[in-house]
């Protein structure tokens, strides 16, 4: 049984990272996952946080801002809507990511007024995003 | 017989029509280079996307729980047609057969008393169809001021598109882009992006009893992975538009080039010869009055 699984990080725009890796952390919409070799197959979206890769060669992390992941017995793939390298993620750009966040938030409050669901799902990936920054020392404001 | 002084004027402005275009061919083989690498790039990302939607959309199927913007809304009414175009000319053919597609499609659909609405991606179609189909448009997209086509761009697109959609303005979307085959060959396609089609992921290789668990269930994922895959099906639409476009441009400037240079030949040779009569017109001239004296 192989101890490492083929992790591939792709976002739109291009393919970020291939690489053989040990584990790999994932933010699932349920709850942050662990994926080793011969997990069991799953797909889950994804919410604002850091994807966490072990290698041989190290760690590595990225932050991803949304999208999902595909998890099978010989490969995980993260799909990204946006996909950063954590050192070049700087607080600029966090800054317009949680500003966006904001604005998606205020746009949902006034379009739903009578439906919370849209909202809370708005304010959830906000509050994710400003989590995700705090974790890595960004501020948002 | 035009006089020399003309002939060589002519020369000279074919010769820097000649430099211009060849300048033009050049760089639109640099930006297609950069095009082509722009569309190989996002192609893992359309790939697996893909193959997981083709997934979970066969195991949601068209039952009643499916989102609309895979079952569609049951209509085939109203049709939307995204054409989507250049914003500069210069380059062949290319937007004439998008448009040309687009049209037939229009046509063919107003014949079977549909309703057709239009949305216009860059400049150069909606020119060339405002004629005919002006009062069909019902919004444009101007990329002029964009230089690379980002993945924000389109998903800029989709949301205005998803927008109508949800509001029920339209049953069935279409898309017409160009793709790139290679330098001289362009296709204009047609897709269908709502209601979404997937193709089934193809039997064994995927291995199709491999059973996945899902996390949200089934069709929270799809409700919301399907708006993404409007984004991703324009994006990749417009790259292989982009690139489409530099080819088509770097040909037709490649014709140009060579179209000027027999040009400056047939000149230069109708140049010599008018040279030619005159020196011979005036030898004869020097020689009958040595004559005649």
């Amino acid at each position: 049984m192989a101890d490492t699984v083929q992790f591939d990080l792709v976002s739109p725009e291009r393919l970020l990272t291939s690489v053989q890796a040990r584990e790999v952390q994932i933010p699932g919409a349920e709850g942050d996952l662990t994926a080793m070799a011969d997990h069991a197959p799953l797909i889950t979206t994804l919410r604002p946080g850091i994807v966490r890769v072990i290698s041989d060669k190290g760690e590595d992390e990225y932050a991803v801002t949304g999208g999902f992941a595909e998890i099978n017995a010989d490969g995980v793939s993260v799909l990204a809507e946006q996909a950063i390298h954590r050192t070049d993620l700087t607080q600029e750009h966090f800054k317009k990511l949680v500003a966006e966040a904001t604005d998606r938030l205020a746009r949902a409050q006034e379009t739903f007024k009578n439906e919370p669901g849209p909202v809370d799902d708005a304010a959830k990936l906000l509050a994710d995003m400003v989590a995700m920054g705090d974790h890595m020392g960004l501020s948002g404001y | 017989m035009p006089n020399l002084k003309d002939l060589k004027n002519r020369i000279e402005s074919v010769k820097s029509t000649r430099k211009i275009t060849k300048a033009m061919q050049m760089v639109a083989a640099a930006k297609l280079r950069r095009a082509q690498e722009a569309a190989e790039a996002a192609r893992p990302y359309t790939e697996r996307f893909n193959a997981v939607m083709g997934r979970l959309a066969a195991s949601v199927g068209k039952s009643e729980g499916a989102p609309r913007l895979l079952r569609g809304t049951g209509e085939d009414q109203t049709h939307l047609l995204i054409v989507m175009t250049s914003e500069r000319g210069l380059c062949g053919g290319f937007n004439a057969n998008i448009a040309k597609l687009a049209k037939q499609d229009a046509t063919k659909l107003l014949s079977e008393g549909k309703t057709v609405k239009i949305i216009t991606v860059g400049k150069k179609g909606r020119d060339s169809m405002r004629r005919e189909y002006g009062q069909y448009f019902v919004d444009h997209v101007d990329f002029s001021d964009v230089k690379r086509i980002g993945y924000a761009d389109a998903q800029g697109v989709a949301t205005e598109v998803l927008n109508r959609f949800d509001a029920g303005e339209f049953d069935v979307a279409k898309i017409y882009f160009a793709e790139f085959e290679n330098v001289v060959t362009q296709i204009p396609t047609a897709q269908q992006i709502i209601p979404a089609k997937f193709d089934a992921p193809s039997g064994e290789d995927t291995g199709a009893e491999t059973l996945y668990d899902y996390e949200p269930d089934e069709t929270a994922i799809l409700a919301d992975l399907l708006p993404r895959g409007v984004a991703t099906a324009i994006f990749a639409a417009l790259l292989e538009n982009g690139a489409s476009e530099q080819g088509a441009r770097m040909s037709a400037m490649d014709n140009a080039t060579r179209n000027a240079g027999e040009m400056i030949d047939k000149l230069t040779i109708e140049y010599n010869r008018s040279r030619q009569a005159v020196i011979t017109n005036e030898l004869i001239e020097i020689i009958s009055g040595a004559e005649a004296l």
